[in-house]
């Protein structure tokens, strides 16, 4: 099985090893989540395992998400999504996995939504280097500078690195490292950073990065 | 809830008890040091002058002299690699960062000791006052009954 879990940023710290060397770790709440559905290829046309992660109250969901908790006896939730299998597994329907799943995983990645930033310059946006401080700039300092050529071919090329808004698009950070599993609180402890603010929901899966 | 769940990461990684020591104490601090694979305990003598920051991730700097040249280093106060912290003498002090005695040299870089009574002389000092305070509650109260008593009458 493709290892993949819901959960939720609690926050960034630090941890200290045995030996003394300090961890830049974020703290994740990994899970339970409860298997909504299974995708098989006979009936989907591809495998994968549809999780929910965090109750949601019955009045305030759907008569749609209500009926579709109540197949597998659970509550409606907040966040679902799916974990793509390469192929049949041995979960099922109504099954309720915890943080435990990682045990034997070394990296994951890690998908949400990253913090939203607004309309932002193209220095912030796009990393752009802006204009001199001196030398005559006038009120110009953090500007693209040119956009393109002129006479030809007249316009503005499509794709144009610009200002606009930032952020709050969902954002996937590669291959970090599983320093520590906390079962009991239901705790993932990865380093270095994940997407999103603290209480952002995530994706967490098994890395598929060699 | 969400730093609830932060706090018990963090206190997994912190030390249950730090030895209690304050600005502008001098201590020892023992350091631990591998060399392949011996380790051994390196003493580093000098006056604690700031701390900051908190839970794993507070830090102590200690400043002393060597050799005429001020030489300052900055400890995490729960990293595993410090094995103790001892004070050796309390100073007088009325800042909690003592970033001026970067300026001073010489004589005036002295700090004046501060005499704490021990922790044990302090709990006989506050047992002996709840003492006091009980002797008198209940002679209070005797008074009043007899005079309620005597009202009474």
């Amino acid at each position: 099985m493709q290892v993949g879990l819901l959960g939720r940023k609690v926050g960034m710290t630090q941890i200290y090893q045995e030996d003394g060397t300090s961890v830049p770790v974020t703290v994740l709440e990994c899970g339970p989540c409860t298997v909504l559905l299974v995708r098989t290829e006979d009936r989907d046309g591809y495998h994968a395992v549809q999780l929910g992660f965090d109750d949601k109250k019955r009045k305030n969901a759907t008569q749609a998400e209500r009926g579709h908790a109540r197949k597998v006896n659970a509550e409606p939730k907040r966040y679902v999504r799916e974990v793509r299998q390469s192929g049949p597994t041995d979960v099922t329907e109504g099954q309720t996995l915890t943080v435990e799943l990682f045990k034997e995983i070394k990296h994951v990645d890690v998908t949400g939504t990253s913090k939203g930033r607004g309309f932002t310059g193209v220095i912030k946006r796009h990393g752009f280097r802006g204009l001199r401080a001196t030398h005559g700039v006038k009120r110009m300092h953090r500007h693209p500078g040119s956009s393109g050529p002129s006479a030809d071919p007249s316009r503005t090329l499509k794709g144009v690195r610009k200002p606009g808004h930032h952020g709050h698009a969902r954002s996937t950070v590669r291959n970090l490292q599983v320093v520590k599993i906390d079962a009991a609180n239901n705790l993932l402890l990865l380093r270095g950073a994940v997407p999103g603010p603290p209480g952002g929901y995530l994706t967490i899966r098994q890395t598929n990065k060699v | 809830m969400q730093n609830r769940l932060l706090s018990v990461v963090e206190e997994s990684s912190m030390k249950p008890s730090v030895p209690k020591f304050d600005i502008g104490d001098t201590v020892d601090v023992h350091v631990r040091i591998l060399e392949g694979d011996k380790e051994r305990i390196q003493i580093y003598n000098g006056v604690v002058i700031a701390r900051s920051g908190s839970g794993t991730r507070e830090m102590f700097v200690v400043r002393r002299i060597v050799q005429g040249e001020g030489v300052e280093r900055k400890f995490p106060i729960h990293s595993p690699r410090i094995a103790d912290i001892v004070v050796k003498r309390s100073g007088k002090v009325r800042r909690a960062k003592l970033y001026y005695l970067r300026e001073r040299s010489g004589k005036s870089v002295r700090l004046k000791e501060r005499f704490t009574t021990s922790v044990a002389a302090t709990e006989a000092k506050a047992a002996a006052k709840a003492e006091r305070k009980a002797a008198k509650a209940a002679t209070k109260k005797a008074k009043a009954e007899a005079t309620a008593a005597a009202k009474a009458e």
